[in-house]
């Protein structure tokens, strides 16, 4: 098939430019485990707050010192609505909705995942230094949806 | 729009150019009910900027916010675009094939869709479906809600059969290529099909039997699945009919040529492949779903931004053309003796710029470590109104101000408001848009009545932002009431046309020679069975592995 000589080096670069982001994208996933969050656990909505981790969410240190966050996001507001949690350390969390959908986002940071009932999300993160950060709820769940937000605190390292 | 044949002066007694018209009825009513959609959906709009920058509107509450994003999102991104692009199905498809077959299936197609449509915006307007256009179960709307929305779905349907009946009926007695208009408008077809399979297993499959009660409990990650399984799609249903006006229209309009006609079938056809099996990537920070599969989907995500790379190039090479053929001399000088003032060409040329915006915005979406930055903030919003807000529907504006006179038979009236509206619309967009995506990145999320959030000191930062952005929404308003003008004062006030060929519709011809039989590209039903197997590799694991799971299902909410 007959391309126009320019046409043809302008698709080979559009071709090398979407090698080249595929390229970053499996090569940050295989050597710096960059992934998106891909938690498959499930969970009776019904039950989340009468059973189980949900029943008492919060900041909870383990055996081996590592800090898991649980927290249950529902309308409208996020429980615990202060968490704190060392710097520099990584920390877990794990959210769940016992009614609709919701978001956990912490603003200024990386911490971003959708909420959904009858489902655990968890992901892990690292906060490099102190300080404060609101945490919102980012997707829409009612009428007072603007209203739910809460507090991320980042403490000094212990 | 007219639905009696206009008043043509002295060329009234053309019996030949009143016909013409009349065949052309039932785009004109399509495009009718389109435009009055996005001008109920701009009247929203504008309340909804206000607010959401804190600024005191006294008709609005949360209440009135969120019905209004709901009606606002249907309007526009479901029923202006299904209807316009129904109503560009039937002007182009009837000029390239000489005729339209089933006609009347036609206007049973309109009727369905028209009730349904009234159906959905009377379910939304009662205050008792306020679950935003994207209708995320366990939010529940009432029943109307939904089964309006699978009206207008089932009028769609019947236009692709209308559209594909016309195709194959023609293809029987022609062996050339089809022309790369009703090309595009196939393709648009087979997208549409694609992504409508899916939403019709979330609607049907789930949402409607439980918003009657037939079944008590909803699981909301698969209606996810089944709604982004149609969300994305949607997109390239909506920007695929507007790449029929950049290759077909445009060049002809600016004074060339089409660069090459080939390329812009190849183009088609990576859309029929590769336009559904994505929808993950609105799913990175989704529960319940493997990261395997996200990653899967952000491949053939990148795939799909091939085939609008290679349409940059065709077009600006068509504009280039256009420009030189015009006495342009230079590296840039032919791009000044391009016709800015016709409001089709700056209208789509403008789409254009902004589209190349909206693309590098998206190709960030779509990088998963990004998109945890972006995902459900205010830069989302800005994206799509760059997308589809944009680059589509200043497309949409362009082409109306084109093909106006040739459905009412009348010249544009108001001819200068006609020529600034596009620019008012990219000064305003521009304003309103980039400033989402900044305070998106700053953290401010998408869909807020309001982001005071109790005084907090860093949603206190994005105020500046949202005020010029709520600036850009009183702009867009402006341009959007031109546009209503223009239309309105032409199609009742226009000046009637003298000569036949104002109202001809003319394709753009080629640069590059059409082979005389039709090429592998125009088979349109082989390209859709791998598309189809496409779609199953990129869903059935996903959605198989996610139906075993031990799942507990949702109870409807109505928190509003
Ligand atoms: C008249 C100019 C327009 C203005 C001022 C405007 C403004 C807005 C605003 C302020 C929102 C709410 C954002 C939020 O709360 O997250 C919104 C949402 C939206 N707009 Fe527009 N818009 C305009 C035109 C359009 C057009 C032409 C389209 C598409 C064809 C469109 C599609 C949408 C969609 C799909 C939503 C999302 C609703 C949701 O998040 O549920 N808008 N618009
Ligand atoms: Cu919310
Ligand atoms: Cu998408």
């Amino acid at each position: 098939m007959h391309v126009d000589l320019y046409e043809r080096i302008w698709m080979w670069a559009a071709s090398a430019m979407i090698a080249l982001f595929l390229a970053v994208v499996a090569f940050s996933a295989a050597t710096q485990a960059v992934h998106p969050p891909g938690e498959v656990e499930t969970i009776d909505p019904l039950q989340v707050r009468i059973q189980g981790e949900f029943a008492a969410p919060g900041v909870h240190r383990g055996p081996g010192g590592e800090t898991t966050v649980v927290v249950v996001a529902e309308m409208f507001r996020f429980e615990p609505s202060v968490i704190r949690v060392p710097a520099g350390e990584k920390v877990t969390f794990r959210v769940t909705s016992p009614d609709v959908l919701h978001g956990f986002q912490v603003v200024g940071t990386n911490a971003n995942v959708m909420v959904a009932p009858g489902y655990v999300s968890e992901f892990s993160l690292t906060f490099p230094e102190p300080g404060e950060h609101l945490v919102v709820c980012n997707e829409y769940c009612g009428l007072s949806h603007h209203l739910m937000s809460g507090k991320l605190i980042v403490e000094e390292a212990r | 729009m007219s639905v009696a044949s206009p008043v043509l002066g002295a060329f009234a007694a053309d019996r030949d150019a009143l016909d013409l018209l009349a065949s052309r009825r039932l785009a004109s009513c399509n495009f009718a009910v389109a435009i009055a959609a996005f001008g109920l959906g701009a009247l929203m709009a504008v309340m909804q900027a206000l607010a959401r920058a804190d600024l005191p509107v006294w008709f609005s509450s949360p209440a009135v916010y969120y019905l209004s994003v709901t009606a606002h999102g249907v309007l526009m991104a479901l029923v202006f675009t299904t209807f316009f692009i129904m109503g560009l199905g039937y002007l182009l498809m009837r000029r390239a094939f000489g005729g339209l077959e089933w006609e009347t299936l036609g206007w049973v197609s309109f009727w369905t869709a028209v009730f349904g449509t009234v159906m959905t915006t009377l379910a939304i307007l009662s205050g008792t479906s306020t679950v935003l256009y994207t209708f995320y179960p366990p939010l529940e709307a009432h029943p109307t809600f939904y089964i309006g929305a699978t009206l207008l779905v089932v009028g769609s349907w019947l236009w692709c059969a209308v559209m594909i009946r016309t195709w194959l009926v023609w293809r029987r007695t022609h062996q050339e290529p089809m022309p790369l208009a009703a090309h595009g408008i196939l393709t648009t077809v087979v997208i549409w099909v694609l992504a409508t399979s899916g939403l019709a297993a979330e609607v049907l499959g789930q949402l409607i039997p439980w918003s009657l009660g037939w079944v008590e409990t909803i699981d909301p990650i698969v209606a996810r699945t089944w709604f982004w399984w149609f969300g994305h799609p949607l997109t390239y249903f909506w920007l695929v009919p507007a790449y029929v006006v950049w290759y077909t229209i445009l060049p002809r309009v600016a004074g060339g040529l089409l660069f090459s006609d080939k390329l812009g079938r190849v183009v088609f056809v990576m859309f029929i492949l590769f336009s559904t099996p994505v929808g993950f990537h609105h799913q990175f920070v989704d529960p319940g779903v493997h990261a395997g599969w996200k990653l899967v989907h952000t491949f053939t995500t990148y795939a799909i931004l091939y085939p609008s790379l290679v349409t940059a190039f065709t077009i600006i090479a068509s504009l280039e053309v256009a420009g030189r053929m015009r006495g342009g001399k230079g590296l840039f000088g032919w791009l000044r003796t391009l016709p800015w003032r016709d409001p089709l060409f700056s209208g789509v040329a403008l789409a254009m710029l902004t589209f190349a915006i909206g693309g590098f915005g998206g190709a960030i979406n779509a990088a998963y470590a990004m998109n945890t930055v972006v995902h459900n903030t205010a830069w989302i919003q800005g994206h799509f109104h760059l997308t589809v807000g944009t680059a589509v529907t200043l497309t949409f504006m362009g082409a109306t101000y084109w093909f106006l006179p040739k459905l009412t038979g009348r010249r544009l009236a108001l001819r200068p408001l006609a020529t600034w509206q596009p620019y008012v619309w990219f000064g305003g967009m521009m304003l309103f848009s980039l400033t989402s995506h900044a305070t998106g990145l700053m953290g401010q999320p998408r869909r807020v009545f309001s982001s005071s959030y109790f005084g907090d000191e860093v949603a206190g930062s994005w105020r500046l932002l949202t005020g010029m952005s709520a600036a850009g929404g009183v702009v867009l308003f402006v341009s959007s009431l031109m546009f209503l003008a223009v239309v309105v004062a032409t199609w009742r006030w226009g000046r009637p046309v003298t000569e036949a060929a104002e109202l001809e519709i003319e394709f753009a011809a080629a640069l590059d020679p059409l082979p005389e039989r039709r090429p592998v590209w125009d088979r349109i039903g082989l390209w859709a069975l791998i598309a189809v197997v496409l779609v199953i590799a990129a869903y059935a694991k996903p959605i198989y592995d996610l139906l075993s799971l031990e799942r507990y299902g949702s109870l409807p909410f109505r928190p509003f």
